[in-house]
């Protein structure tokens, strides 16, 4: 059977203790929200962390709420709680499009949007979402908070600009109008990572394009993002043409690599086809049309 | 580590790791054999339960983590009688070898009391991340449909008003 | 308890609900890892990384020093008690833990026991192994090649990797035949390697008791008393103290017949410590060790005239068997029953030839319902048909009905000489194609073509050949697959049935008992079915390959009318008539012409324990047993249409219908039945879209967990949509011939054809399993790749 090596755990009651704990842990204690990232890596032995720090507890960091011209997402709010929150789903369905086909329904009822983001697996479709939508992420830690940008928190696999003694607390949205967004997601089975999805959110002005926003997942992409893309966007009418066309420049711009999902010309063939499909939808989200 | 966990309204107190999965507690530590574990990559599903009335896969939780919290198990399915998904089960062949079956019931218990009356689709996006080898799911959903329709009236009148509906 | 138990149920054949299920809802199943003994010690198996490498050293001092670790087994330590090989189900040997090479990633290297799981699995970690890579032989298509690295170098003078070549039918009149036909059709077809992974892994609980020499060992085993032999043959042990209990089963499909090192040893492990131990693999190695399935290379030809009659078949195929030969099947059958690739047609001549290799890979090949290798032989058959209704431009369905056998040739010996016993072909798929609309289907799809998804329509008929055997044909390492039943009906007129099958949810408590209901007229409910323990049941080769209603059905049928003739005796001694004055109803011997004059079978057993004179030379009690010999096998057999559409962008193929209509005879619980059909129309959904284990270059395995040995789930399967035809077997004493795996046999080939049939516009006529959203998307674009090998 495969289980984890011998750690230490705690559970904090406040926030506070927890970055304390962490602090003090430096880089071998890890922060422990639904486990489905942490907790499968130490059975493999993969991960060897000393100490958990059960923060579960902290519901001051599970909330979805509006704020202004931000939507504001505490890092413990549940897979299935974005996946079913009608505001998330009012102004972004492009997380009940990725929720939908995140593992499954068992597995995001404990899973969280901050564990997820963290854990910075190239294939989390979060990650390329969360990009798409150019969202801010709040880090704290016992000296105060910072804020990056979703893409600014992703540096490579597996790594996040987070530090030890600090702690993801919240993801903020920003919100526009005339502003629509889809998820189009590839896989060979239910519940399994992406072989190759693809984000777009689009804010229109009348027909053209004012802000684009792509995100990749698998393909590794810096960032989670197609930036040559959606530059080229700015500025252009919002119909198929100029969607397949960006569409191409993000699959020149991927960096797909032949595995067991899939080889590398049809995986960047699919950053090509789902880039397109999603500009689509999102499109006729941002009309109202969908 | 002392913990002291709630299961089907038994309180436990035991010493156990940080590192002892969920699952292996209430297994070997409590004895309650009746949710198995079929994978390493939490997959499979046949270790599904209840932790605060949400279905987790205890294969990927710590025991720790049900410290001062509720677990439920198929064990604690039937009260006084039979659960209507338990009788849904026996009645429409939703079983074979039964080693997925505690995982599948303690879901269907879950969706049912949040959607009494789920469609044939909804039933199936609710399992999808638990596997069967047996049955080829068909019985499962006609199992659960079968809860549904009949969780108002009592197990004994359900298994003698029903003839085999599988 | 509830009152489920009162519920009625037939007395005999029907629909009615499992016996075994009231346990398995609360959770009191008993499988092999609930088993919990005092002081019972845990094992855990270290496995090697490579593929293939000499053992240059292993320090075991760590291990041992870990305060909670009982013992470390190695090949060594194993060899002092001449146990470090064990022999295979195939004549072949198997490491049980490797002494001078590792051969396959995942193999066997050294064995631990400790107080407690976790403790055994850090000591793993604690064992130093030195090894010496060797290169691999990861493609079968090169194991024969000159320059090939030897796997099997313990065997004295071996300097290749083949193991053996197996031919059938009539070569020349084949090769004649096709010489000359009108219209020749060839295809490079693979099965690839897949697993049945049963939800539950393998394991053993072995408790060798010192003082009274006893070895008890519960196991996840489809064939109990097959291992007590085995184990007694093997390790020396007297067999009388050897005891096999299969408890609740989690699942087999032919992933628990062979015996694996684990179990033996935690027995070793048992013997050493004197506690019981437990061992219970975890999921990577089940897949990685335990026994796989297919891994066949097949070039597929057909030879038939321009109008469609098929003439001759003709195949070659390239045996993957990993390291060691551990494929289970009848001795003399070492491609199985390939035999019938013939499949279900009218031909005129077939021959086969099939070469047997090894591979740096995990040993087996027999297993996951593959009916002794009949999935592989039908999915090229029915692969081949669509090659050549594709060739000819032909309907598939069509194309079969003229080819099919006619009912008027049953019993009919095939080209390869299988008896088949029974057969109304056409009846089954014409049902199949109405219950699926197949020509409303023909026209949806012709109004489709538009490019932005596709729709395939696949059909597959297949006959399979189970229930073995024969005794004078098949034995598996010597031992006949007869198997034996035996009733007892006690005084109260209750029964005991003692099986040697073996359950793993095909619902024998039930089925078995419904028999005896069936012919003696006791309800189901009075009649305890008993099996899996070794101690309390008759000799038998087990439950695999579908046999369990074909071989001990019949031995439980024949047993229930020796029971009744000995009660018809015991009847005519109560009413002071001749025997042969009395008739039968269920449920009662009567006196002919006079119905009133009767004894009922629970007055009858009371009698026969009691004082009732019986006549000269006939025992008291009312008990007989019976060792049933099938003369032939069984051969149901069935029609499948899929419904699929894909999507040509992204490659991905949903599963719209399944339309399964199957002829297993009798049906004595078609509840069961169908129950049974639902999860091998699973299996080739899963086969044919997404289950695949492929190796790279190195030997690592690809498919070592559930997030890359990928199974389908509630939403890849559609609801299953089943008919039947019943057409009994003459031979069998109710006429039933078992189901288990006929789904399992015939849906691949309806997925694969229909996915195909969906991309005909694109020029392609055949591309390999797991047909993936890549295999897919590379179909549509002519280039489709090798699935055994990783992807590049």
């Amino acid at each position: 059977m495969q289980v984890p090596s011998h750690v230490e755990y705690e559970r904090p009651a406040t926030v506070e203790e927890a970055l304390r704990i962490l602090a003090s842990g430096n880089d071998e204690a890890r922060p422990l929200a639904g486990g489905h990232s942490l907790i499968p890596m130490m059975k493999l032995r993969l991960a060897r962390p000393e100490l958990l720090v059960d923060i579960n507890g902290l519901t001051e960091l599970s909330y979805i709420r509006a704020d202004g011209d931000e939507l504001k997402i505490g890092a413990l709010t549940r897979h299935a709680e974005l996946l079913e929150s009608p505001v998330v789903y009012e102004h972004y369905p492009i997380f009940r499009d990725a929720e939908r086909v995140i593992a499954d329904p068992i597995v995001r009822n404990w899973g969280t949007i901050g564990g997820s983001l963290c854990q910075a697996d190239p294939s989390e479709d979060l990650s390329a979402a969360f990009a798409a939508v150019k969202a801010t992420v709040v880090i704290r830690s016992s000296d105060g908070t910072r804020t990056v940008t979703a893409r600014a928190l992703h540096v490579g696999p597996y790594e996040t600009v987070v530090r030890p003694g600090e702690l993801l607390t919240e993801i903020r949205l920003p919100v526009r109008s005339r502003t629509g967004s889809a998820y189009e997601k590839v896989e060979r089975r239910v519940g399994d990572w992406s072989i190759v999805a693809a984000g777009a959110v689009l804010t229109l002005d009348g027909d053209t394009i004012a802000d684009a926003g792509i995100g990749l997942t698998a393909v590794g992409a810096p960032h989670f993002c197609a930036p040559e893309a959606e530059e080229y966007l700015a500025g252009k009418p919002a119909t198929d043409e100029y969607f397949t066309r960006a569409a191409t420049i993000a699959a020149d711009n991927s960096n797909p690599v032949s595995d067991q999902r899939g080889p590398e010309d049809y995986k960047r063939h699919l950053v090509a086809e789902l880039t397109t499909r999603a500009l689509r939808t999102a499109s006729r989200r941002a009309r109202g049309e969908a | 580590m002392r913990i002291t966990v709630t299961v089907n309204g038994t309180e436990y107190t035991r010493d156990v790791e940080p590192r002892l999965l969920l699952i292996h507690f209430l297994r070997d530590e409590l004895g309650l054999t009746g949710s198995h574990w079929g994978c390493d990559t939490s997959n499979c599903g046949a270790c599904v339960v209840w932790l605060d009335k949400t279905p987790v896969k205890s294969c990927t939780a710590l025991a720790v983590m049900a410290d001062g919290r509720e677990v439920r198990t198929v064990e604690g399915l039937e009260q006084a009688e039979l659960d209507p998904v338990q009788q849904g089960f026996m009645n429409c062949h939703g079983l074979q070898c039964g080693f997925c079956t505690p995982g599948m019931m303690m879901t269907a218990r879950w969706l049912l009391d949040r959607n009494p009356d789920p469609s044939e689709q909804e039933i199936r996006e609710a399992i999808s991340g638990q596997i069967c080898r047996c049955t080829g799911y068909e019985n499962i959903v006609r199992s659960v449909r079968w809860a549904a329709e009949n969780s108002n009236i009592g197990a004994a009148e359900a298994s003698e008003a029903t003839e085999v509906t599988a | 308890m509830t009152a489920i138990e009162e519920q009625p149920a037939p007395v005999g054949y029907g629909r009615m609900h499992r016996k075994e299920d009231p346990r398995f809802v609360r959770g009191h199943g008993q499988y092999v890892d609930d088993v919990r003994l005092p002081g019972m010690l845990y094992g855990a198996v270290l496995r090697s990384p490579f593929a293939h490498a000499r053992i240059v050293s292993i320090d075991t001092s760590a291990a041992e020093a870990h305060p909670k670790v009982k013992a470390v087994i190695t090949g060594a330590t194993l060899e002092t008690l001449n146990l470090a090989w064990m022999p295979t189900i195939s004549y072949d040997t198997q490491a049980v833990l490797a002494t001078d090479k590792v051969r396959f990633q995942g193999q066997e290297v050294a064995f631990v026991v400790a107080e407690d799981r976790y403790s055994a699995r850090d000591a793993l970690e604690l064992i130093d192994v030195t090894y010496e890579e060797l290169p691999a032989v990861v493609d079968a298509r090169k194991a024969l090649d000159e320059d090939a690295p030897v796997i099997r170098d313990d065997k004295e003078g071996k300097q290749d990797n083949h193991i053996f070549d197996w031919e059938t039918g009539d070569k020349d009149k084949t090769d004649e035949i096709f010489a000359s036909a009108e219209v020749v059709v060839k295809e490079d077809i693979l099965y690839p390697r897949v697993h049945p992974a049963p939800l539950e892994t393998c394991g053993a609980v072995a408790d060798y008791d010192k003082i009274t020499g006893k070895l008890t060992v519960w196991e996840t085993t489809q064939a109990p008393h097959a291992h007590r032999t085995l184990y007694a043959m093997v390790a020396g042990l007297p067999e009388q103290k050897i005891r096999i209990i299969s408890p609740d089963i989690g699942g087999g499909f032919g992933n628990k017949v062979g015996i694996y090192p684990g179990y033996v040893c935690a027995i070793v492990g048992s013997i050493v410590t004197g506690k019981p131990v437990k061992w219970m693999e975890d999921r990577s190695e089940n897949l990685m060790s335990t026994s796989f399935a297919r891994d066949y290379h097949m070039r597929g030809e057909i030879a038939a005239t321009k109008d469609g009659k098929i003439l001759a078949i003709r195949v070659n195929v390239l045996a993957d068997h990993g390291a060691f030969n551990g494929t289970a099947q009848p001795t003399n059958y070492p491609a199985g029953f390939f035999g019938v690739f013939t499949g279900s047609y009218d031909i005129e001549s077939a021959h086969a030839k099939v070469t047997g290799v090894y591979t740096n890979k995990a040993p087996g090949g027999v297993a996951y319902a593959c009916s002794f290798r009949i999935t592989e032989a039908v999915y090229l058959v029915e692969r081949m048909v669509d090659v050549l209704a594709y060739e000819l431009k032909a309907d598939p369905a069509e194309l079969r009905m003229r080819n099919l056998l006619r009912p008027d040739q049953f019993p009919y010996t095939s080209k390869t000489g299988w008896v088949y016993d029974s057969g109304d072909y056409a009846k089954t798929l014409r049902l199949a194609m109405d219950i699926a609309g197949y020509e409303e289907l023909r026209k949806e799809q012709a109004a489709k073509r538009d490019g932005q998804s596709l729709m395939g329509i696949g059909v597959s008929f297949f006959t399979e050949a189970v229930g073995a055997g024969p005794r004078k044909h098949m034995d598996i390492l010597g031992l006949g697959m007869a198997d034996g039943a035996e009733l007892r009906v006690h005084p109260t007129g209750k029964a005991v049935l003692r099986l040697s099958v073996q359950t793993q949810g095909q619902g024998h408590e039930t089925t078995f008992a419904q028999i005896v209901a069936e012919e003696l007229g006791i309800p189901p409910g009075d009649i305890e079915v008993v099996h899996g323990d070794t101690d309390q049941t008759p000799f038998g080769l087990g439950t695999y390959g579908s046999r369990s209603t074909p071989v001990s059905g019949a031995a439980t049928a024949v047993v229930a009318r020796k029971v009744r003739e000995r009660a018809r005796i015991v009847a005519a001694a109560m009413l002071e008539v001749s025997a042969d004055d009395l008739e039968w109803e269920k449920g009662r011997w009567f006196v002919r012409g006079d119905p009133d004059q009767g004894r009922t079978i629970t007055e009858i057993a009371l009698a026969a324990h009691s004082t009732v004179e019986l006549p000269e030379g006939v025992e008291g009690h009312l008990d007989a047993t019976c060792v049933y010999n099938p003369p032939n096998l069984t051969y149901p057999y069935g029609a499948y249409i899929c419904v699929v559409d894909v999507d040509p962008g992204t490659g991905k193929v949903s599963v719209r219908r399944f339309v399964a209509v199957d002829d297993c005879g009798v049906r004595i619980n078609p509840m069961i039945v169908e129950g049974q059909i639902h999860g091998g129309l699973a299996d080739g959904v899963g086969m044919a879209l997404m289950e695949v284990i492929a190796f790279d270059d190195d030997g690592n395995c690809l498919g070592g967990s559930f997030m890359d040995y990928l199974l389908p789930t509630s939403l890849e399967c559609p609801s299953w949509e089943l008919g039947e035809t019943v057409t009994p077997s003459p031979h069998h004493p109710i006429g039933a011939k078992g189901v288990g795996e006929s789904a399992t046999v015939g849906s691949p080939a309806a997925v694969v054809n229909a996915v195909l049939d969906a991309l005909k516009p694109y020029g392609i006529r055949h591309a390999d399993m797991p047909l993936t959203p890549a295999q897919v998307w590379r179909a549509v674009h002519n280039n489709p790749f090798r699935t055994d090998l990783a992807i590049q």
